[in-house]
């Protein structure tokens, strides 16, 4: 079993933080690279990147947003229960390089993904814009350590209740119409976000890196589940990503993909809110 | 021959049906298709075989079992003779008995098959086996001193695990690294429960653990350890890490939900279980039409698993003829009986879907005809023009084939590769070009068969006990 050695609930419980023990992955581990977990016997194999680790003490850290049956089990693991795999460091790393003046751009859990990769950048000495997103001030994780990893940081809340109100694009653009330096964007958040940044990347000419989230089963090329089109041409997100030249995805064909098991997944979770209540029955362990 | 002759006049026995499901009811479960043979049948099935004292069968079996030789033991009721007569050249007889082509190997050599049906070899070394299994004691083979000696055993497939147990009888310290949660390779995540029982193949895995071998899971060599890495810590290497990667047909609509490669397909229903959702979390499309593309065992797999799943059709679309399917015979004659429904001469074009839902809804193909013969000496199919027509189907399975997984050779610099990226290694070692690493299995070999991946894993143990006995 990888224990939980720390667990913390963010953005009133719909996000969790948890720090686990698997020494082996934590030495390996580079920013954007990510790790698969199951929580027990019955469990499906879930993605969830890095967003920290502590090499000396043996420790990853992942966060993640409760959105259906395997996240919302995985609320359920407190200190001293754990995973019965977590299996990793999985896809490419980012390649991290010293350009100038960079701009990083999250959104919702996105943050969590995005930061490690900030936090590397600012490392090898470039300037640091960033923008970070969510519904509403109460959602917003990570400030602090995005603070720590940027030069100059901006929030955006789509309800206004904290920063700017409007979505992280408005901000985006705003930083690139007044920094004609900026030679690289990285955006991560969810689907709309990333394409609608991209978007706006594109008129100014700066490359852009996503970080692509598919569905996925192994994570080491041999399934397939997790082709995306990149460039025209089939990659599968788990070796040759997750991150990607944000201008060439396919992003419609990704919205779409995302979708496919949506009828089963609402099964899913409405027997386990039925049976769990809590979240402690016996059916899932 | 001799023996023919002389052998008194006796009532011809037929060979022994294996008793199995009826095909109407196992089309909708998951449970093994066959039941065995009792000790009863075994022992009559077994008396059938002549004895032939240069016997042909031997010379089919890629591990050349003394095939006579366990028989005879069945014949006359010691079981536990026969299982250990058939250890000495295979450690996995209860998968052989049950997924080896033996139409083309053992029994397709033996004698009798000339005049009447072959003796039932692969039958009767699932029962040897199966016998063992439910009724012996837990025996272990004698194991040779400790030799002091490390090895890695990169992938838990067929090849690896015959490589950790031939290495552990002679007293090597073996550690098996693999990428998925369990270990077994194809035996666990692509050969279906209804073919492969995987009770049995926990057991043969649970066997290694009591010999004393390490099975480390979750272990993705390239990603969390690299070959290089693993060669600091252990006096030799082997690479057993099977042909991974899914082949898709490259036509236009394979992005649309519903479209799976086989890889994908087996691996959420056998090792995710997802015929079993939702009590086991991980779902899988439940296709009402479904059709699979390829000829392969692996295509009757997903296709048989289909039906399981609650298919009313489920398709074969091929673009041979029946003469040409690759697959097991048995396996073709199950799927047939179980309704599988066969598109022969037919190749797909383009996939159909509904591009407000991303779903999948039909998929175009061509009528083929036979041409003249190719260089495999099949005839060669030909596209007839303006021939096309649909197929409305929701889920589709494209088994066309596999091919080289590059996570692990691009992390092994000094490795040779082949121009479809497989391993090269000395067929008669197993040796690579990087000293210290051996290969084995379909990474070598391409896609074969699971005892074709087990002898290539006996000859690189061979090698390696030389290699850790007397230098490389
Ligand atoms: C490389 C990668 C890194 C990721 N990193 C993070 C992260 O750091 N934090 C975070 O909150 N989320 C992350 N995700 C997404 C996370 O994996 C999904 O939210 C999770 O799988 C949902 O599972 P569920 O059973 O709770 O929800 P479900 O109800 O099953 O699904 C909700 C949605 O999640 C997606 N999803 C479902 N199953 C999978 C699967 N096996 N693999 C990928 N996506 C799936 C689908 O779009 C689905 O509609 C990442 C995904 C990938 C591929
Ligand atoms: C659906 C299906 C049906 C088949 N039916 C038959 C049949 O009826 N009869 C027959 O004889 N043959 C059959 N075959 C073929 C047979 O299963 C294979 O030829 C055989 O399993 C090959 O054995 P292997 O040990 O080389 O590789 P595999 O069985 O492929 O095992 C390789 C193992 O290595 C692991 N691995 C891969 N990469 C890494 C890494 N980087 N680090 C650690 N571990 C890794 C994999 O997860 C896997 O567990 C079938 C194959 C399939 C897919
Ligand atoms: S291992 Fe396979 S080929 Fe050899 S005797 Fe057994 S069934 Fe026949
Ligand atoms: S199995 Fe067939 S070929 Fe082999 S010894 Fe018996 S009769 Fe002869
Ligand atoms: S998850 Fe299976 S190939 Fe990427």
């Amino acid at each position: 079993m990888f224990e939980i050695v720390e667990r913390q609930e963010m953005a009133q419980g719909t996000i969790i933080s948890n720090w686990i023990k698997a020494p082996k992955i934590a030495a390996k581990a580079k920013p954007g690279q990510f790790v698969i977990l199951r929580a027990n016997e019955k469990g499906e194999r879930i993605p969830l990147t890095m967003a920290d680790t502590d090499p000396a003490k043996g420790l990853i850290n992942i966060i993640y947003m409760v959105v259906g049956k395997s996240t919302a089990l995985f609320k359920t693991l407190q200190v001293g229960q754990g995973y019965i795999d977590v299996i990793g460091p999985l896809g490419q790393p980012t390649h991290l390089e010293k350009v100038g003046k960079v701009i990083c751009v999250g959104g919702g859990t996105g943050i969590a993904v995005l930061h490690p990769i900030t936090r590397g950048l600012k490392q090898i000495g470039n300037f640091v814009y960033s923008v970070i997103g969510a519904r509403s001030k109460d959602l917003l994780i990570l400030e602090d350590k995005m603070k720590a990893a940027s030069d100059e940081m901006m929030i955006c809340t789509d309800d206004g209740t904290y920063g700017h109100k409007g979505f992280v694009t408005d901000k985006l653009k705003e930083t690139l119409e007044k920094d004609k330096d900026i030679k690289l964007a990285v955006c991560i958040g969810p689907v709309p976000m990333m394409k609608f940044c991209c978007k706006v990347t594109k008129e100014f000419g700066v490359k852009t890196l996503v970080s692509l989230n598919p569905i996925m089963v192994d994570g080491t090329g041999m399934c397939g589940c997790c082709r995306v089109k990149v460039e025209g041409k089939m990659q599968f997100a788990c070796v040759d990503g997750p991150e990607f030249e944000g201008h060439e995805v396919d992003w419609d064909e990704l919205d779409l993909r995302l979708r496919s098991y949506m009828v089963e997944e609402k099964v899913s979770y409405d027997q386990f809110k039925e049976c769990h209540g809590g979240g402690k029955c016996s059916c899932c362990s | 021959m001799s023996e023919e002759v002389k052998a008194p006049k006796k009532e011809k026995i037929p060979r022994q049906k294996m008793p199995e499901q009826p095909a109407n009811e196992r089309r909708r479960n998951f449970e093994e298709v066959p039941y065995g043979y009792t000790p009863e049948l075994a022992m009559k099935e077994a008396e059938r075989c002549i004895q032939c004292k240069d016997p042909r069968c031997k010379q089919g079996c890629p591990v050349e079992i003394d095939i006579p030789g366990f028989i005879k033991h069945i014949k006359e009721g010691e079981f536990e003779a026969a299982i250990r007569n058939l250890w000495e050249k295979n450690s996995l007889p209860a998968v052989c008995g049950r997924v080896c082509p033996q139409e083309v190997q053992c029994e397709g050599l033996c004698i009798l098959g000339k005049k009447d049906e072959p003796v039932a070899i692969g039958n009767l070394e699932r029962f040897a086996a199966d016998y063992q299994r439910e009724h012996g004691k837990q025996i272990l083979p004698p194991k040779a001193d400790p030799t002091g000696k490390k090895v890695a055993v990169v992938g838990a497939g067929p090849a690896g695990l015959t490589v950790a147990g031939d290495l552990l009888l002679k007293g090597h310290d073996v550690h098996i690294f693999e990428a998925l949660h369990g270990p077994g390779g194809v035996l666990l995540y692509g050969i279906p429960e209804f073919r492969l029982p995987k009770a049995i193949v926990f057991q043969e895995c649970n066997f290694l653990e009591r010999m004393g071998a390490t099975i480390e899971v979750n272990a993705v060599i390239g990603r969390s350890e690299t070959v290089d890495e693993l060669l600091e810590r252990f006096d030799a290497v082997f690479l057993g890490v099977g042909a991974g990667l899914p082949v898709f047909l490259k036509i236009p609509g394979e992005h649309y939900i519903g479209v799976y490669s086989a890889n994908e397909y087996l691996t959420r229903s056998n090792l995710m279980k997802a015929y079993e959702f939702p009590v086991y979390d991980t779902p899988i499309v439940k296709g009402k039409s479904v059709a699979t593309f390829g000829g392969g065992n692996v295509a009757m797999d997903c296709a048989r698993t289909a039906l399981r799943l609650g298919a009313d059709h489920s398709y074969i679309i091929y673009r041979r003829s029946m003469a040409e399917l690759p697959a097991r015979t048995a396996e073709v004659h199950h799927a047939e009986e179980e309704g599988v429904e066969f598109l022969l001469l037919n190749n797909p074009t383009r996939f159909l879907g509904d591009d407000a839902t991303g779903r999948l809804t039909g998929v175009e193909v061509l009528k083929m005809e036979l041409g003249e013969p190719d260089a495999s000496g099949r005839r060669r199919p030909v596209p007839i023009k303006g021939s096309e027509y649909t197929v409305e189907i929701d889920t589709a399975v494209i088994a066309i084939g596999s091919g080289s997984n590059p996570l692990l050779t691009k992390s092994t610099p000094g490795l040779a590769l082949n121009k479809w990226g497989y391993i090269v290694a000395d067929p008669k070692t197993g040796k690579t070009m990087k000293p210290r690493v051996w290969a084995g299995g379909d990474i070598v070999t391409g896609s074969a068969t699971v005892i074709l991946a087990m002898g290539a894993g006996r000859l690189a143990s061979n090698s390696i006990h030389d290699y850790l006995t007397y230098g490389w």
